[in-house]
């Protein structure tokens, strides 16, 4: 088999954790949205879903920073946080070791990337599958694209690497669902938290439902600091997705919600 | 300064229930373990999330501090502000603050 279902979505701690912050009408609008776009994944009955993140050094630092991991384990934990403070309790998600390890030597093919046995999720993650696997029933294969410690990789990498996601997953018998995490404009957890670039946000949407490999790697980093956020640094995630669905996109729900620090973004692509 | 060092403090803060339990029953004798300064030591040891932000420590690392302090979102988002104004802007690292200091862009 290969892809069944390919997406991506906003993982801001805020999502869950300041939930009780919000408006509870535009809360309750996203949240079903949310929840919409985790049961269009389960109806594609996925074996294992990779969730492409961007952590925050829940496991990986500047001491040994790798552009790109990939979990190899048949169990994980999270969330890192303070429990209370993620509004997501602690607990133990399936893995599947031994599909990584399949995935991870097809990727090697072309991406020099780093495996990891360990892996504490963190919000990037976290807030996604409380969406989309809420029962932690479904393998989960962590991938990290170090988004937070320049250098980073550049945006044309993040396409190889979700080139050779594809190439991976093609290879494979299960059944594999494929959802990118982060962005899009933000600058979070500094007093500017809420501050969204709408214009710049809508742009780049529209460049990856049009799947427009030269418009999506039209950015520099500088740029994206100015115009996006330190947060902005993340679409590499929706890059690597739209790589490897070639695909269309759908938007299921985008609005600033600046409580929860960002343009609240969930979105299907279709798999060409 | 060492930014590395203070943030390299906090990853193991977040990460380690040990380091946690150190932190707040042995605070002095941990912080030996870390290459600070006297600036970045007593930020730490005193909780001064201001002082931390404008040296220039990651927001995804400092974000958990607070509430490992207690400290509630808008707590944690007023102690930046008060930081910046107190020690001035911020020094390194991408974490800076680009709004005003009377804007409270998300209510808080």
């Amino acid at each position: 088999m290969s892809l069944v279902f390919a997406g991506v979505c906003s993982h801001a701690p805020g999502i869950t954790g300041r939930a009780h912050l919000a408006d509870p009408a535009i809360k309750d609008e996203f949240h079903a949205q949310f929840h919409r776009f985790g049961e269009a994944l389960r109806a594609t009955k996925p074996d294992a879903v990779i969730v492409v993140a961007a952590e925050h050094f829940a496991n990986f630092f500047m001491n040994n920073m790798p552009a790109y991991a990939i979990g190899m384990a048949d169990h994980y934990e999270g969330p890192i946080e303070d429990p209370q403070w993620l509004g997501i309790q602690k607990t133990r998600v399936p893995g599947n070791a031994a599909l990584s390890q399949r995935l991870i030597r097809e990727v090697m093919q072309t991406v020099d990337v780093a495996y990891a046995e360990e892996w504490k999720f963190d919000h990037g993650i976290m807030v996604p599958l409380n969406f989309l696997t809420p029962k932690y029933d479904t393998s989960i294969i962590p991938v990290n694209i170090n988004c937070q410690g320049p250098p980073l990789t550049p945006l044309h990498r993040a396409w190889a690497f979700g080139e050779a996601l594809r190439r991976a997953c093609d290879q494979a018998p299960e059944r594999i669902a494929l959802v990118g995490t982060g962005g899009i404009s933000h600058w979070p957890c500094t007093p500017d938290s809420g501050k969204v670039n709408e214009a710049w946000d809508r742009d780049f949407l529209d460049r990856w439902c049009r799947n427009d490999r030269a418009a999506m790697l039209d950015y520099t980093d500088e740029a994206t600091y100015r115009e996006a956020g330190q947060g902005g640094f993340e679409i590499r995630t929706f890059i690597s997705v739209a790589a490897a669905a070639r695909g269309r996109g759908e938007v299921l729900h985008f609005k600033p919600i600046p409580i929860f620090a960002v343009s609240c973004t969930a979105a299907t692509m279709s798999i060409e | 300064m060492s930014l590395y060092g203070m943030q390299k403090f906090l990853f193991a803060l977040n990460r380690e229930p040990e380091v946690q339990r150190r932190y707040r029953e042995d605070r002095e004798p941990l912080l030996a373990g870390y290459d600070l300064d006297d600036e970045e030591r007593l930020a730490i040891r005193d909780g001064d999330i201001g002082k931390l932000y404008v040296l220039g420590c990651n927001g995804q690392l400092l974000m958990h501090f607070a509430p490992l302090l207690g400290m509630p979102w808008a707590e944690y988002i007023a102690a930046m502000r008060e930081g910046v104004e107190k020690y001035g802007p911020v020094r390194a690292g991408i974490y800076a603050m680009t709004t005003r200091g009377d804007e409270k862009v998300a209510g808080v």
